[in-house]
């Protein structure tokens, strides 16, 4: 395969960590085919991002060869730079730097010539949609945004092979949508895509798949390839008398059941063979699988299904279920200066309620989840957490409050036992209860072969459990998560929402934001934000059943999110 | 009394954690503990042995053209001198210029061909001082000690040729310091500058850290208030604060053998107040910051103007009305008073009244000030 666009050949890498060393890559080899769109997909720490650094030759193998174009990544030829386009996880805009000036620095970094350059920015900024905000500083540019800018600085060359780690982090399912308009757009002119997701539908919309596990080739194949030898083991299963919650607890621990999770209206199970096992009183109904399944067939089994039954009763007892209001917004705003960020939410939430908080990137849900923790004060309208007024006594309620937020904010050179014993001495745990407690959650948590590591030095998905791991130390009433599965594998992601599933089902209310359309699946209540106000609430069922037309009989959350705001900027833009 | 016992209970709690915590992020890291330990320690000795007023082997050169014993007994005055280094001697007057010129000499004596002769027929005679008055403190310092020593020429020329006494002689007496020795003035000084850059950096930061990291939110949505925060990141500060002031005072009284006279309460009190004020300033300007680099640059911005207006090394008395005005806010100003009122002139507690009052209000009013921001601050 000379002149493959991307080709390794037995290639091996090893990390030098404070302790020992890490093997990121081990005798790797594949090729890219051209003009295709391949996603690249494993768990955290599967080397997927060693991978990408080494195809755009920012890193060299210990062994082994890295073809790009067929030139090997380290002879000096710097013709490979010119042909590749590399955007990092996090690609370095200048903040204090329009849309503009950031292309022109971009493109004289580059040493393009000026009047090519100017050419293909306008082309660019056609692409993306930024046009409108070429003036605008990018620290003012909502996420999606700024991927978008990121991506044309990366484009500004016209690359043939496109690098694209992890672009939808964090990214709004609008802007998401578009971020993929833009790739399938690049394809059509020849570009070859290299692109790693957390996002199974995007998998899906790759030519083919690139699965990687602890630096190994686990298969590259189209997606349907990869779902083919799971049709008929997929069911999605209904009970009349049990809420979807319970009937997926029951489900996941059933002889010959891989993984249940909730969808739409009811539990996905993926079955070991082809036998069926339907209890009284269950309907059971064949659907075609899905990638998720097929990653969870082939990584799942071992980590996911470890985690022991009564895992959260254990940490947590059981709190009453009743149907009391825990959570009462009624008018609530937010003034920053003179611009109103919150416009008059209201909405409440239940006991032993998960109730998700949705909206695109600036639509005023982070302001409203943390008016809602009390982070931020509230500027008018009623706001009862737990009974308690947050204008007036607001530390009491926080008492009563377990707080997880984006970045898993843990003090980073403290080690997973100092955190802990921090938090549970700031929630007043004391003596006796504070060491229980705390060798409970590293146990219950399986952080027990972290507790000296510094936070700083641990996987990602690690931080987000030890995350959780403090917010619950106290046996908190209500428990707060902003985005607490941005940037985390899909197996964390799995493994967490069975801890807030249990959490639930214990009595505990959560309320969450997310920017995963199938986890709000998971949501018994939703609150749907455009710019400061409520477009929709109420059920997962029935905010896809407003987004219902013609055009769509059976909306996905995603569509009816996108529906739904897009309508209601329609009608914005229809009276302005 | 119980809910309330175990309310407070509760509080120690919290507090002892954050206290705990701030320890622990400050010293298990080892570059903070190297910026705690390494950089004070060489401040405190370069200081100590480079900050001096006092000018040690003067460089100078001589264009004698006289002939006389006069001049040599004059120049063997300067010879003997510890303050003063021979350079050069010099035939002509175009050597002057560029000794003076290449930094070779600082001053140059020119003593003229009839010295020897007037001053045996009893004529005052000149002697030309020709010095370089580029930096003109120096200038001053050194035409003070040329001074010195004519004066003690004068009088010992007096008495053995029957010149008659002066009718007035001048008597200096120097009350703290007998000597003028600079060093005691100034190693006083570096107890409070080093004190305050250490306070400032262990503050000053501590809450941009958490707010960049993100970790502030959490700290937010305890149950500690924001008087518990307060407390919790103010006595890492006072700890680290008054081990490096008390280290630093020690080595000024056995190192540096700068007399301590006055009351040891006295200086105690003065360095707590004086920690309260810095740490107060410290949180305010950390809870101000969104990120630590913002933070270090609030330092900075408040930390030079701070000892260049406190009286380390200029008198206040001399700066501009408005200026002096300015440096009421200064808490530095007040205790450089405190410890050298205590050091040099054995001052106690009673008569320091006038510094401690001002370092508690500025205490008091930039901790509230800081404890609001914690949480208003967006």
């Amino acid at each position: 395969m000379v002149g493959s666009p991307l080709q390794f050949l037995d290639v091996a890498k090893k990390f030098k960590r404070s302790k020992g060393e890490v093997q990121a890559l081990q005798r790797l080899s594949f090729h890219l085919a051209y003009g295709q769109i391949i996603g690249l997909l494993g768990p955290d720490g599967a080397g997927k991002s060693t991978l990408m650094r080494m195809a755009a030759g920012l890193l060299l193998p210990d062994s082994g060869q890295v073809l790009v174009f067929g030139i090997d990544t380290f002879s000096p030829d710097n013709r490979i730079q010119s042909q590749i386009g590399f955007m990092p996880q996090r690609f370095g805009l200048y903040e204090d730097l329009t849309v503009q000036e950031n292309l022109d620095l971009y493109s004289d970094l580059q040493g393009l010539n000026k009047e090519e350059s100017q050419k293909r920015q306008q082309e660019l900024l056609a692409l993306t949609a930024l046009d409108p905000f070429s003036k605008r500083y990018a620290r003012a540019l909502s996420g999606g945004m700024k991927q978008k800018l990121g991506l044309a600085c990366a484009l500004l060359r016209s690359p043939r092979l496109l690098l694209l780690d992890e672009p939808t982090v964090g990214v709004d399912p609008i802007a998401r949508r578009e971020l993929w308009e833009i790739i399938k757009a690049l394809k059509e002119e020849g570009t070859t895509i290299l692109i790693s997701t957390a996002y199974f539908d995007e998998v899906e919309r790759c030519d083919e798949v690139i699965l990687l596990h602890e630096g190994q080739l686990l298969g590259q194949k189209t997606p349907g390839e990869f779902l083919s030898p799971l049709s008929n083991h997929t069911y999605l299963v209904n009970r009349k008398d049990s809420s979807r919650r319970q009937l997926q607890e029951e489900l996941r621990f059933r002889q010959g059941v891989i993984d249940a999770r909730i969808f739409t209206e009811g539990v996905r199970v993926l079955c070991m063979d082809l036998q069926i096992h339907p209890a009284s009183g269950e309907n059971w109904v064949p659907v075609p699988p899905t990638f998720e399944d097929a990653f969870v067939s082939l990584l799942g089994q071992k980590n996911v299904l470890a985690d022991s039954p009564e895992l959260p009763t254990r940490i947590l007892p059981r709190h009453e279920i009743n149907p009391e209001v825990v959570i009462e917004v009624n008018e609530l705003k937010h003034f920053f200066g003179t611009f109103e960020a919150v416009k008059g939410v209201s909405f409440q939430v239940r006991k032993g309620q998960i109730f998700g908080l949705l909206g695109a990137n600036g639509a005023g849900k982070t302001t409203t989840f943390r008016m809602l923790c009390g982070l931020l004060p509230v500027s008018a309208g009623i706001l009862r957490v737990a009974g308690v007024d947050m204008r007036r006594a607001s530390t009491s309620a926080r008492a009563l409050m377990g707080y997880v937020s984006q970045k898993f904010s843990l003090y980073g050179n403290l080690s997973c036992n100092q955190n802990l014993s921090f938090f549970s001495a700031a929630y007043g745990l004391k003596g006796k209860e504070r060491r229980q407690r705390i060798d409970c959650a590293l146990q219950e948590f399986q952080l027990s072969d972290y507790r000296d590591v510094n936070t700083d030095d641990l996987p990602l998905g690690i931080k987000q459990r030890l995350a959780l791991a403090c917010a619950l130390l106290h046996d908190p009433l209500i428990l707060f998560l902003d985005e607490p599965t941005s940037g985390v594998d899909p197996l964390a992601r799995r493994e967490f929402w069975q801890r807030v599933n249990g959490l639930a089902e214990g009595g505990v209310t959560i309320l969450i934001t997310t920017h995963f359309m199938d986890e709000a699946e998971y949501c018994d209540n939703l609150v749907l934000m455009s710019r400061g106000e409520v477009l929709a609430q109420g059920s997962p069922v029935e905010i896809r059943s407003k987004a219902r037309n013609d055009v769509c009989s059976q909306p996905s959350m995603e569509d009816a999110f996108i529906y739904l705001i897009q309508e209601h900027e329609a009608v914005i833009r229809r009276f302005s | 009394m119980a809910p309330f016992t175990q309310k407070t209970g509760l509080m120690l709690t919290r507090i002892w954690a954050l206290v705990i915590k701030e320890f622990l992020a400050l010293l298990q890291d080892k570059k903070s503990r190297f910026v705690l330990i390494v950089p004070p320690l060489i401040q405190l000795i370069v200081f100590g042995y480079a900050a001096t007023f006092d000018l040690n082997h003067i460089p100078y050169a001589i264009y004698n053209e006289d002939s006389g014993f006069a001049s040599r007994e004059l120049l063997g005055h300067f010879q003997g001198s510890p303050d003063f280094q021979q350079v050069a001697v010099i035939e002509k007057e175009g050597q002057i210029a560029p000794l003076v010129n290449d930094q070779k000499a600082l001053l140059v004596l020119h003593i003229g061909p009839r010295f020897t002769s007037d001053l045996l027929l009893h004529h005052p005679s000149p002697v030309q001082v020709i010095i370089d008055g580029r930096n003109s403190n120096t200038a001053n310092l050194a035409l003070n000690d040329v001074n010195s020593i004519f004066l003690s020429f004068d009088t010992n020329w007096a008495a053995d040729h029957n010149w008659g006494g002066f009718p007035v002689q001048l008597a200096i007496t120097s009350w703290f310091n007998p000597n003028l020795l600079s060093r005691w003035f100034i190693v006083p000084g570096i107890i409070a500058l080093l004190t305050l850059v250490i306070t400032l950096l262990v503050t000053g930061l501590s809450v941009a850290r958490e707010r960049e990291q993100g970790t502030f939110d959490q700290l937010l949505v305890t149950p500690m208030t924001p008087a518990e925060i307060l407390i919790g990141k103010a006595i890492p500060g006072l700890v680290i604060g008054f081990l490096e002031g008390g280290f630093i005072a020690l080595v000024a009284v056995l190192w540096f053998h700068v007399p301590f006279m006055g009351s040891l309460s006295a200086l105690i009190l003065g360095l707590f107040l004086f920690l309260l004020a810095a740490i107060g300033v410290g949180l305010m300007i950390s809870s101000l910051a969104l990120t630590q680099q913002q933070g270090l640059l609030g330092v900075f911005l408040f930390l030079v103007p701070a000892i260049i207006l406190s009286g380390f090394a200029t008198p206040i008395a001399n700066m501009p009305e408005l200026v002096q005005d300015l440096t009421y806010a200064n808490p530095m100003r007040y205790f450089l008073i405190i410890v050298r009122g205590v050091f040099l002139e054995g001052d106690g507690v009673s008569l320091l009244w006038p510094q401690y009052w001002p370092l508690i209000l500025i205490a008091l009013v930039s901790m509230i000030s800081a404890s609001w921001l914690f949480r208003y601050r967006i």
